[in-house]
């Protein structure tokens, strides 16, 4: 029930009491309360629970995260490689 | 989907958990407090690639599962009535109450319908000014805003016949609950992150502080739930017990400001049962008595529903994270999701759903 979906703002209406506009979650568009994103634009991410955005998405600090996480991987496949070659029979230092 | 696959990436998780089997040394147990989580862990089969020793407690944020068997036996009272009509996020209609669902309710005449979004009961009760519209808002933090804003939006509408029948729980207060109690074996949190979306993570600094356990504001998809594992067990190794924002992308540490106001306007934090889990002190809100005239539980009379617990079910025991459903004798036989005898059986959040739904018979827990 705390389903957070993103979904791209493709609309924004600003009549009535509620910041009301359209977003997309790829490919099916739904009406949804922008009230609480009041920073958001068309073109944004916001995170969308129950006909509410409560959220927006940061583009930056994804990237960030992700960027964070592949230097993990490299790291790890790195050392990988080098246990692998430690391992390999001719490979021990001589002792 | 943008920020959905990127966030599953395989090489990325192995990379994770490489390090987290680089980092556990000690045994450790870990609760996810959401059930969205728990779905997320066990449909990727995260918890089949930990370390040795290192354990994940499902916890008990689902909704559905905490909801009281009263308030939900008030819902089907109020829902049989002629002039009535209920409106529910979908997962509660299958939820066994005392006597039958809300399901039920529907097949023998009831007007029981799902909506999406608080925003479209309100709607239904503007078309239908000879009926009454009653909005079973149930939830988390997550959902108390869009529920708070249904009644705002209902008394700038001047409507008489809308009302909302309120569960809403908070979980800070059910987290401390679980460290207090004396069969606790819980030592880091993974916090829920769309809870922390609305409310931000100052509230958990001092429940880390007094109870010494880290505390993880983590994401949904695989990739975050692998890291907020990693950097609650670095803690722990490290002997730190503090909060940690895993969900950047989301989560900001003041939340969300417009959505925390609304509550505010509406609900007012109070103690509050949680079905298996008892009376949460400041464990949820309640309508303030500016806008009692929108509580239903106060319009119809449901003084006369009496709850009984089925007493084969331990749903209370798993959403504590102190059993699994393995160790329930009705799991899978005769309880199954379409023939639910608990709420964890119920909901895509309920713990013996997630283990039902993708296999996790008897013998693979064991
Ligand atoms: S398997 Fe069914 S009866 Fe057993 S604890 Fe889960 S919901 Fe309750």
């Amino acid at each position: 029930m705390c389903l957070g979906v993103p979904a791209r703002i493709t609309e924004i209406r600003d009549e009535g009491p509620l910041r009301m506009g359209s977003v997309d979650f790829g490919g099916v568009s739904r009406e949804v309360c922008l009230d609480w994103v009041p920073q958001a634009g068309v073109g944004d991410h916001v995170l969308v629970h129950a006909g509410f955005a409560i959220g927006v998405i940061d583009e930056a600090e994804a990237q960030q995260t992700l960027r964070l996480l592949a230097e993990l991987a490299a790291a790890s496949a790195a050392e990988d490689r080098d246990r692998e070659a430690r391992q390999r029979p001719g490979a021990e230092p001589p002792s | 989907m943008k920020y959905m696959d990127e966030f599953r990436d395989p090489t990325l998780v192995q990379a994770v958990i490489a390090e987290l089997w680089r980092t556990a040394v000690r045994p450790h147990v870990i609760m996810e407090i959401c059930g969205g989580q728990t779905h997320a862990i066990v449909r990727s089969g995260l918890d089949r690639l930990l370390p040795p020793g290192l354990t994940l407690a499902h916890g008990p944020g689902c909704p559905v599962c905490v909801t009281p068997l009263e308030t939900l036996d008030q819902a089907m009272a109020i829902a049989c009535r002629p002039d009535v009509i209920f409106t529910s996020y979908g997962d509660m209609l299958r939820v066994p109450g005392s006597d039958g669902d809300l399901f039920g309710v529907r097949a023998r005449g009831g007007d029981v319908r799902v909506v999406y979004s608080p925003l479209d009961a309100v709607r239904l009760a503007q078309e239908n000014p000879a009926r009454q519209v009653v909005f079973f808002a149930i939830g988390f933090e997550t959902t108390a805003p869009a529920n708070a804003t249904s009644v705002v939006q209902a008394r700038r509408l001047g409507l008489r016949n809308f009302t909302i029948l309120a569960s809403q729980v908070c979980v800070p207060g059910a987290m401390r609950a679980i460290l207090s109690s004396p069969d606790n074996r819980v030592e880091a949190f993974l916090a829920a992150g769309h809870v922390c979306t609305v409310m931000g993570w100052r509230e958990y600094t001092p429940i880390a502080r007094e109870h010494g356990v880290p505390i993880v504001v983590t994401g949904f998809e695989p990739l975050d739930i692998a890291r907020g594992i990693l950097l609650a067990v670095k803690q722990l190794e490290a002997g730190r017990a503090e909060v940690e924002n895993a969900y950047e992308r989301v989560v900001t540490e003041p939340g969300n400001p417009g959505a925390q106001t609304a509550v505010r306007e509406v609900f007012r934090v109070g103690d509050r049962v949680w079905r298996g889990l008892g009376v949460i002190p400041d464990g949820g809100l309640h309508l303030r008595d500016e806008w009692s005239e929108f509580d239903a539980a106060k319009r119809f009379d449901v003084s006369r529903v009496k709850p009984v617990e089925s007493p084969i079910c331990i749903a209370g025991e798993i959403l504590k994270g102190l059993r699994l459903p393995a160790d329930c004798p009705a799991f899978d036989d005769p309880c199954t999701p379409d023939h639910p005898l608990g709420a964890t059986m119920v909901s895509a959040e309920g713990t013996c759903n997630a283990y039902h739904r993708y296999g996790r018979g008897r013998e693979e827990t064991e």
